[in-house]
């Protein structure tokens, strides 16, 4: 694609670069962990224990109704969240990818061209 | 002319008129496949949801809950749950590190061909299957809808065919995601417009809707009984019900983000962050549409009641008939234009992504190794293979006739993507040791294992009473093997076992050092195909 093999290298092992890598998968695997436990807990609450679910709570809507409708405000935040989480990602991988741009300028100048 | 028809024709003259607008933009491979890369954000939200939103929840789930209550409810829960799949981990690494197909992705690190062939087979299999149970329950509902206009099933079959033909073939991405942006405004006004009637029909009362969907009267077997349509049960049932609902879950959890219609959106945004806000605006779209199917279903059951929606056409005209019910001649017929704008922008998009794959992954890059011999080749096959691809759906739809009980190919849609394609792309995205062998292992065994397992479950086996009629038999007449409606729990793990298995079986040193590339690609977007100029 006509960037030096050595960019994606340069990039990859920048403590910047590790550092991102590591917050990333950090926010996305606590996140994708709580959804999953989360949402995996309707099925089998409503499913093992539909008497418990099926009391009623406000008027005549049950727990049931409540925790399915908890999921749609779960997972609207999350995604909220994400979202602010990952703007930040993208102004560290701009500013990596600025600085490793400067610096191939710079060696380029080096030598003499 | 009848009310629902004029409104079905000024639909077909308006998407007629994007493909025409769309036909006439500048060609060419990249405006063809991914609209040049110039949709923004909230249009291609709007695209997704008008992608994903299929009949089967507009009119599936609103009659589920008003036959069923509180277990129909449950289907809404998962389709939007799973889109925190797609924002996490598909979406943005996807754009960054592909070109227009799923396969893309894969084929980055590892062997082209192998890896491509299955992942194009897969691709087919899950858009064609899906597109199948579209059309047969597009023919029964157009004509049920328009049923004094004289159209017949297979007459409706072949419209919703060959228009969907006529969008993708000559209109391409641009055109399918205008028709599905169109479709998604039409969905959400009208789906708002039902649940403010409904709110509007127990003046506002919340209380007063909750407490009568409490106590819902209907006949069984000409006794009269009253049900509490909040309680979970009713739909799924023991021994089974609680594991099938498990199981149900994790095909949509999981197999959202392995939907090649939904994949391919990706690539039309000029950028990863676009894509990213485009599945922010969707999740909004898809969250409130499902909130809102609780006043549909249950408006349905409180309203119009079950024993009237099972003389008047069955289930799935629940969401018509009240609208009927709450306003009229009028608002039916918009309603049922929703419907039909519904399932157009739906098929179109499937067809879509079965051309691109056989058209990108399977003739250029298995036949021809990569090799294009002329500009736009790759668009005219693709061309070609959406007319095939639907002319043979139409046919299929026509032969399995309207009976035919089909709606477990959507499940299988949903399985197949979750256990073939999510273990793949998940590996290749991140994990270094991810092989060739690992794919095509995964993909192979996600594939059969939910293909095989639906054949024994009592989607496919089971002993019908004699009232059923011949056509929706089910296959084999004999108790089912696997006691499940949805493989899922099953074949979602088998599918990752068989990746991680075949990459631990193999090395493969070139995938392993390319592995660097693709992680600085997906995350920083550097190299990434770039917004096409007209």
């Amino acid at each position: 694609m006509g960037f030096d093999m050595n960019r994606w290298e340069h990039i990859y092992n920048s403590p910047t670069y590790q550092d991102m890598i590591a917050q990333k998968t950090r926010f996305i695997g606590v996140s994708t962990i709580f959804f999953v436990a989360f949402y995996f807990a309707l099925p089998v609450l409503v499913g093992y224990w539909p008497e418990v679910m099926s009391r009623e709570v406000w008027g005549v809507v049950n727990w049931a109704y409540l925790f399915a409708f908890s999921q749609f405000l779960m997972a609207w935040a999350l995604a909220y969240f994400y979202m602010l989480r990952a703007k930040r990602f993208d102004e560290t991988s701009a500013s990596i990818l600025a600085e490793t741009a400067d610096t191939e300028e710079k060696t380029a100048d080096k030598e003499g061209r | 002319m009848s009310l629902p028809l004029i409104m079905f024709l000024a639909f077909i003259a308006a998407t007629l008129g994007i493909t025409y607008w769309a036909a006439r933009r500048s060609s060419g491979e990249s405006a063809y496949f991914a609209a040049s890369r110039r949709i923004t954000g909230w249009q291609n939200g709007l695209a997704i949801s008008g992608d994903y939103m299929s009949a089967a929840s507009f009119l599936g789930i609103a009659g589920l809950i008003a036959f069923y209550g509180y277990d129909g409810f449950m289907y809404s829960v998962g389709f939007l749950v799973a889109y925190l799949t797609v924002l996490f981990i598909v979406a943005e690494p996807l754009r960054n590190t592909g070109k227009y197909t799923m396969a893309d992705v894969l084929a980055y690190r590892l062997r082209a061909r192998p890896v491509r062939a299955w992942a194009a087979l897969s691709t087919l299999t899950v858009s064609t299957f899906y597109m199948i149970a579209q059309m047969v329950g597009a023919g029964a509902l157009v004509s049920l809808l328009l049923a004094d206009a004289g159209i017949s099933f297979s007459g409706a079959v072949t419209a919703v065919g060959g228009l969907m033909i006529v969008y993708v073939v000559f209109g391409g991405m641009l055109a399918t995601t205008w028709v599905q942006i169109v479709k998604a405004v039409l969905l959400m006004s009208g789906t708002f417009l039902l649940s403010f009637l409904v709110l509007a029909h127990f003046s506002f009362d919340l209380g007063g809707f909750f407490a009568a969907t409490s106590q819902v009267s209907y006949q069984v077997d000409g006794e009269t009984i009253t049900q509490n349509f909040l309680t979970p049960g009713l739909y799924y049932k023991p021994p089974y019900g609680a594991l099938d609902l498990i199981s149900l879950g994790m095909a949509l959890i999981f197999g959202t983000a392995g939907l090649p219609h939904i994949l391919i959106r990706f690539y039309t945004v000029p950028d990863a962050k676009t894509a990213r806000m485009s599945v922010f605006w969707a999740m909004l779209l898809i969250g409130a549409f499902y909130m809102m199917t609780t006043f549909l279903g249950f408006g349905a059951a409180t309203i119009v009641g079950r024993d009237v929606i099972s003389s008047s056409g069955g289930i799935n005209m629940s969401a018509p008939l009240l609208a009927q019910a709450l306003a009229g001649d009028f608002f039916f017929a918009f309603i049922s234009a929703v419907a039909f704008a519904t399932i157009l922008a739906v098929v179109a998009g499937l067809t879509i992504s079965a051309s691109t794959s056989f058209a990108h992954d399977f003739y250029t890059n298995v036949i021809h190794h990569g090799k294009v011999r002329s500009p736009g080749e790759e668009v005219r096959v693709a061309r070609w293979t959406a007319l095939i691809v639907g002319a043979v759906s139409i046919t299929i739809a026509i032969a399995l006739g309207p009976t035919a009980n089909v709606a477990f190919l959507v499940g299988l849609a949903f399985a197949v993507a979750a256990s073939a394609n999510l273990p793949v792309l998940i590996f290749s995205l991140y994990w270094r040791k991810f092989t060739t062998r690992g794919a095509v292992c995964g993909l192979a065994t996600g594939l059969f294992c939910s293909i095989g397992l639906i054949f024994v479950s009592p989607s496919f086996m089971g002993v019908d009473g004699p009232e059923v009629v011949d056509s929706a038999r089910r296959m084999i007449q004999a108790p089912a093997i696997f006691p499940l409606k949805n493989p899922g729990i099953v074949s979602i793990p088998l599918g990752f076992l068989a990746a991680y298995f075949g990459s631990i079986f193999s090395s493969e040193p070139l995938a392993e050092e390319k592995y660097t590339e693709l992680s600085v690609r997906a995350n920083t977007g550097l190299g990434a195909e770039k917004a096409v100029d007209h």
